[in-house]
């Protein structure tokens, strides 16, 4: 008796088995299974570049509420975010521990540059997906040598052609001059400008200034490329160091015509600490919409976002365009994601990125689309000059489609 | 830091000096031992965890030379562990040279620059010195990103990933752990042969007393420079180490916080010693990330605690303090016969 009992329930067990498998067939990679979805990430939450950290707050406050709302296709989002303070080594370290001993199914908006360098050839080799980089350098759209590694954001290059469109279209006679971080970011912004401007770049361009990250100050720039008699500023800088020039700019009574690169547009992180009388004025391009643009605050978007900021990410400021940011990258994934399905292999997943068809999301300007293809990793291509009126920034003119690569 | 022998236990020192010895070279062989089997219980992670660690040691090593040993304080390592790595990275990337051969011209180009800045540093002690060498820690991100036809820049350079020898079965990990290992094996030997010997008591002699130890003959500024030079070739070493098994060089990596990291594993493993820069590259390692799992909001304050708690505790570093107390445990217990034989005789 007792042992028909244990054959009984052996049998039982095999049905109760086989039965959860045909309620769930998923296909799993490391980092994915029945309940639960692992994701990797990066992020300079100490170091020159803890500015940034906002976009990692709004990534976790983004996947907690998914996770109460259920998850996606029923799984739970476990999101691993470790601090690498913009330290490459760092970065390579905190990667490494990601995938191999967390067991991440990809990394996911790794902020900055040279971290995304460090990880690019490591993550390759290991066919692990770099979704999503939290980067705007051109490199990320390199599919053919880095089939797992895909950018997000409109590239430098991208964007400083749209500036120079705009100079050439209404400033026909303009000096330019630049100040600009002296790295590869900087430096993007800069030959985007003079490939916008073609053959006129040389006579308009009248002065360039760099700054490293390690300045106390940009004083002694802005001060020269004053006396150059430019009048046009174009300021390719991370927000601390526009904060600081768009000061300067102000206090010289120097009144140029001035571009922001759109990193450092935050309301709350750049144009406020700078004194918006001094702030007010400057242009910039976007492709997020502002959370301080009155315009949007009746829109159920809008609505959606604000309810999302004050229960799960209150520790960011509401007008920070950084949270935007973080809201639609977040979002950007959560529909990878759900379009996977219950296939969630690495393969898949970096497979269905590259098939994404006119994505809109809440917060992208109307109008502005994400698409992604096979040979065509840059998720976002469109841009809208705006311009900020001391509140709030107010876009002008028509989405412009840069030319990518 | 200083080493004041009482003259009763030079006396003692003597009969217990061979079984002491034997003691010593048993746990250094148990240690070499242990560490050579280590990585095959690990999982490839923690490999590279403790290749990184070991690495640090090295430029520990470098440092507590110049600064415990010679008394000549640098904020300015980072530049040189920075020289070091862009030496490998460069050779590797440009001209092709396989990761295990950048090594000696890391070393030599780090000895070349480390007496070309010991030279002026002559001139200045203390903390004088310290500002000299904290210019260096300064200036390197800037001046890599100004050469950047040579050092690529802010983007840096990727590196090939060194592969382990056909044949021998283990994975890229692993390998790189034996050959840091190998050569932090090396860098000790070396470090205990100059500091154990006539150029290391030459050392000790300017950091106690720089006149007396003028007047005692002395060349002063030679060893001086001897002790930068040597210090920076370590420190260079474990830079291009680094470079090799990180995969990827970039002025970010190399900022002043890296300098300043050395000198705190320096003064927490024990500044005059040489097993203390093992214990001060676990503490660069692993301490920071240990911070980090405790509190996200204030890790720092959790590194400065621990910082604080070993500079109370142990005043000369976990080896500078416990070292002593081990060696004095050991060589009473042996000792203590011999003694008691002694004063029944004379009784």
């Amino acid at each position: 008796m007792p042992k028909r009992l244990m054959v009984v329930l052996v049998f039982a067990g095999i049905f109760a088995t086989a039965g959860g498998g045909v309620c769930r067939s998923g296909e799993y990679s490391a980092g994915a299974s029945d309940s639960e979805i692992k994701i990797g990430n990066t992020m300079p939450y100490s170091g020159p570049a803890s500015g940034y950290s906002a976009i990692g707050k709004s990534l976790s406050a983004y996947f907690a509420m998914i996770n109460d709302q259920g998850g996606i296709n029923g799984r739970k989002i476990n999101f691993i975010s470790r601090d690498d303070g913009y330290s490459p080594p760092k970065t390579v370290e905190a990667v490494r521990k990601l995938v191999e001993e967390d067991q991440v199914l990809m990394v996911f908006q790794s902020l900055g540059t040279p971290p995304n360098l460090a990880i690019r050839g490591y993550l390759n080799d290991n066919k692990v997906p770099q979704l999503f980089v939290g980067s705007g350098a051109d490199q990320w759209n390199d599919p053919k040598r880095y089939p797992w590694t895909m950018g997000w954001q409109p590239s430098y290059g991208t964007e400083a052609r749209i500036f120079a469109r705009y100079v050439l279209d209404n400033l026909p006679d303009a000096k330019i001059a630049a100040l600009y971080q002296n790295d590869d970011f900087g430096k993007d912004y800069v030959n985007g400008m003079r490939a916008g401007l073609g053959d006129k770049a040389g006579k308009m361009i009248v002065a360039t200034q760099s700054y490293e990250t390690t300045d106390p100050t940009v004083d002694s720039q802005v001060s020269a490329l004053q006396a150059s008699g430019a009048d046009v500023l174009l300021t390719a800088a991370i927000p601390k160091f526009t904060t600081l020039a768009i000061r300067k700019v102000y206090d010289l009574g120097w009144r140029p015509t001035q571009f922001v690169n759109s990193v450092s547009t935050s309301v709350g992180s750049v144009m406020k600490p700078a004194g918006v009388e001094k702030s007010a004025g400057v242009m910039s391009a976007t492709y997020t919409k502002d959370p301080s643009d009155p315009r949007w605050h009746d829109t159920p978007e809008y609505q959606d976002w604000l309810a999302w900021m004050k229960k799960y990410n209150s520790s960011v400021n509401v007008a920070d365009a950084l949270a935007v940011y973080g809201y639609a990258t977040a979002q950007t994934l959560v529909a990878v994601l759900k379009a996977s399905g219950d296939n969630l292999t690495r393969d898949h997943v970096m497979e269905v990125a590259a098939s994404l068809h006119d994505l809109r999301l809440p917060m992208l300007l109307p109008g502005i689309t994400i698409s992604t293809g096979a040979d065509d990793y840059a998720p976002i291509k469109q841009m809208q000059l705006q311009k900020f009126d001391g509140n709030s920034w107010k876009v002008f003119g028509d989405v412009i489609k840069g030319s990518g690569r | 830091m200083e080493k004041r022998i009482a003259a009763p236990e030079i006396l003692a020192e003597a009969p217990a000096a061979a079984s002491a010895s034997g003691w010593r070279w048993v746990g250094i062989v148990a240690i070499i031992v242990i560490a050579a089997a280590l990585p095959f219980a690990l999982s490839k992670y923690h490999v590279f965890e403790l290749t990184m660690v070991m690495i640090y040691a090295i430029a520990v090593l470098g440092l507590n030379i110049l600064t415990g040993y010679n008394g000549q304080i640098s904020l300015g390592h980072g530049g040189f562990f920075a020289v070091g790595a862009y030496t490998a990275a460069i050779l590797m990337h440009r001209y092709g040279v396989p990761y295990w051969a950048t090594l000696p011209p890391a070393a030599l180009i780090g000895f070349a620059l480390g007496v070309l800045f010991g030279l002026p540093a002559l001139r200045f002690e203390g903390p004088y010195l310290a500002l000299v060498t904290l210019a260096m820690a300064l200036a390197t991100p800037q001046l890599l990103k100004y050469f950047d036809t040579w050092t690529g820049g802010q983007q840096g350079i990727n590196l090939v990933k060194p592969m382990p020898p056909a044949g021998l079965g283990i994975d890229r990990d692993r390998w790189l752990y034996f050959v840091a290992l190998v050569v932090l094996l090396l860098a000790i030997r070396i470090a205990a042969n100059i500091l154990h010997g006539r150029t290391g008591r030459a050392f000790v002699a300017i950091r106690d007393h720089p006149i007396a130890a003028a007047a005692m003959g002395i060349d002063t500024a030679k060893y001086k420079t001897l002790a930068f030079g040597t210090s920076t070739l370590f420190t260079a070493v474990a830079g291009a180490l680094a470079a090799i098994v990180i995969g990827y060089v970039s002025p970010e990596g190399y900022s002043l916080f890296l300098s300043i990291s050395f000198l705190v594993g320096s003064a927490v493993g024990g500044i005059a010693t040489i097993g203390g820069a093992i214990v001060g590259g676990f503490f660069i390692q692993f301490v920071p990330n240990l911070a980090n799992d405790i509190s996200d909001a204030a890790p720092w304050a959790i590194y400065g605690l621990a910082m604080l708690f070993f500079m109370y505790t142990m005043p000369r570093g976990v080896v500078g303090t416990l070292g002593p107390w081990l060696m004095r445990f050991f060589a009473t217990r042996k000792t203590a016969a011999p003694f008691a034989a002694r004063r029944s005789e004379g009784a």
